[in-house]
């Protein structure tokens, strides 16, 4: 009897003993991992207040926030959001689109392969932006050369991805299909593409960082809008709330985008 | 459906090597609603000479006909492979629904016929399942209700049990011919196992070791349904006997499943 209570109790699983040691279950942690963030704010906010930082060159997080504020109301805020967010939109979708259909051809051709493949080895190293300049030559300064090097920066890690995600499927699957009496075409939609998903989004989450990145130096390079323009011109003025405001939304961007393409993976790539 | 292998030979060419030849002059004819097992040392062209029958490979000489073939060009065949081969993001019923799509079948249609074969394998209350979250019997079940849904008139197996433990193959095996009673196809069957092929066949096909050639065929004359209590008939032992008798002959070139 008492032999058989000990085994029930042994029943639990280890993570109990592991919880016990180190205190706090689930919720306890997401409340230490906010609470680290929010203790940074608050001394830094602290720092500036007791004066041994100048709040000129660092505006304390509630002067930041109130600037944000601020701009928000007579409607700053949004103009410069709006401009990024859809450079990043269309240049990230163009990007992305091409970026599939030429990993797709690459990896199910091996003559595309050797026509495009030393093209784009040669091209990828080149950082986008030192396209930039010829780009606007091409383009005029307006909204296409942004898009345009935003969407280069784009294409390279997802062609890059999903030529390497039509590759490594199973040739059982591909087999399977055929036996079935798949053609070319539903080979490529049933079978290759639905392997490459995976590595489809591991290419969209890196160049969600890349658009990110060429979005803001673009804007600070030739915009009259933008979170780019709005960071630069900020400095000009030396309003380092306005700033620290821009590069506040940077990370909350960052976050944002990045969060949205994990909840769409979980959504589509349901076998993992 | 009778399936006529007419002399197939088959070679591979690998890089700058001499062709390796995989199969010499197979001619043997898989008669109708008969389970033809196909047993031989490893790499003695098993695999090859079911995806030349599948379709899925050209003989270098030789041609595979199939009587009483049905419509639209292609011979009503349906392979069950070694890897299994299921779709790792369809569910099992999707899994089972792939063949069906091919075909242009309804929307309608094709649910009733998934929803039958899931039953006919036993996989009920499994259909949205993936694959990766079954166990090896499973998903064995599930490759075989794919195969089985598109109504083969030949269905070809490939060592279908072979990745599974012992328990579960001998289930399977029982399963297996249970299913292939009830729906007599005309099955080309290849396995590792000699107690298996006596088990389930009709007639074994011994091939030689590389290049495969037809050694020997064995007509094995066993009751149907077939139960387990087969395996202990004095007919099935001596049918092991002469089967080992045959493959002795090849010394010790071969490597061979277990009992």
């Amino acid at each position: 009897m008492g032999l058989h209570l000990e085994t029930t109790k042994a029943g639990k699983p280890p993570e109990n003993i592991v919880g016990k040691i180190l205190p706090g279950g689930r919720p306890v942690r997401r409340l230490v991992r906010v609470g680290s963030l929010l203790l940074l704010a608050a001394l830094w906010e602290a720092l500036v207040r007791t004066e041994m930082v100048s709040a000129f060159f660092l505006p304390p997080p509630s002067r930041v926030l109130a600037s944000g504020w601020a701009m928000a109301q007579n409607g700053e805020l949004w103009r410069h959001l709006a401009a990024s967010l859809g450079r990043i939109g269309l240049g990230f979708v163009f990007g992305a689109l091409a970026g599939i259909l030429a990993g797709i051809l690459m990896g199910i051709s091996p003559a595309a392969e050797d026509v495009f493949g030393p093209v784009i080895a040669a091209t990828y190293p080149i950082p986008k932006i030192a396209i930039f300049p010829l780009l606007i030559l091409w383009l005029g300064i307006g909204e296409w050369p942004k898009v345009t090097v935003i969407a280069l920066g784009v294409f390279f890690p997802m062609v890059i991805n999903v030529r390497a995600g039509i590759k490594d499927a199973d040739p059982a699957l591909i087999k399977a299909a055929v036996s079935m009496g798949s053609g070319r075409l539903a080979v490529i939609w049933k079978v290759l593409l639905p392997g490459a998903l995976p590595m489809i989004f591991a290419g969209l989450k890196l160049a969600i960082g890349i658009a990110l990145l060429l979005v803001v130096t673009a804007e600070m390079i030739a915009a009259e809008s933008g979170i780019g323009f709005l960071i630069l011109s900020s400095a000009d003025l030396m309003q380092t709330a306005r700033l620290l405001f821009g590069i506040a939304l940077l990370s909350v961007l960052g976050l944002a985008f990045s969060g949205l393409l994990e909840a769409l993976e979980r959504l589509i790539v349901k076998w993992k | 459906m009778r399936v006529i292998l007419d002399n197939l030979s088959k070679a591979f060419q690998n890089g700058d090597q001499a062709p390796v030849e995989a199969l010499r002059e197979i001619a043997c004819t898989i008669e109708e609603n008969e389970f033809l097992a196909v047993v031989g040392p490893s790499g003695c062209g098993k695999t090859t000479l079911l995806h030349i029958v599948a379709g899925l490979l050209c003989p270098d000489t030789g041609r595979v006909f199939f009587e009483g073939s049905v419509s639209n060009g292609r011979p009503q065949t349906a392979v069950v492979f070694q890897e299994l081969a299921l779709f790792p993001w369809r569910t099992v019923a999707r899994n089972i629904e792939y063949g069906l799509e091919e075909m242009g079948l309804e929307k309608k249609v094709r649910k009733k016929r998934v929803k039958e074969y899931i039953d006919l394998v036993g996989l009920s209350g499994f259909e949205r399942m993936y694959p990766h979250q079954l166990s090896g019997g499973m998903k064995q079940r599930t490759a075989l209700a794919r195969a089985l849904s598109l109504d083969p008139l030949l269905l070809l197996m490939d060592e279908p049990l072979s990745a599974l433990d012992a328990h579960t193959r001998m289930l399977m095996q029982l399963e297996l011919s249970r299913i292939y009673e009830k729906t007599r196809p005309s099955v080309l069957y290849i396995t590792h196992s000699i107690p298996e092929a006596v088990f389930l066949a009709d007639r074994v096909l011994v091939l030689s070791p590389r290049p495969g050639r037809v050694k020997a065929v064995l007509t094995l004359d066993l009751p149907r349904p077939r139960t387990e209590r087969i395996k202990v008939d004095p007919k099935f032992v001596s049918y092991l006997d002469t089967l080992w008798g045959i493959l002795r002959q090849d010394g010790k070139g071969g490597t061979w499943g277990s009992i």
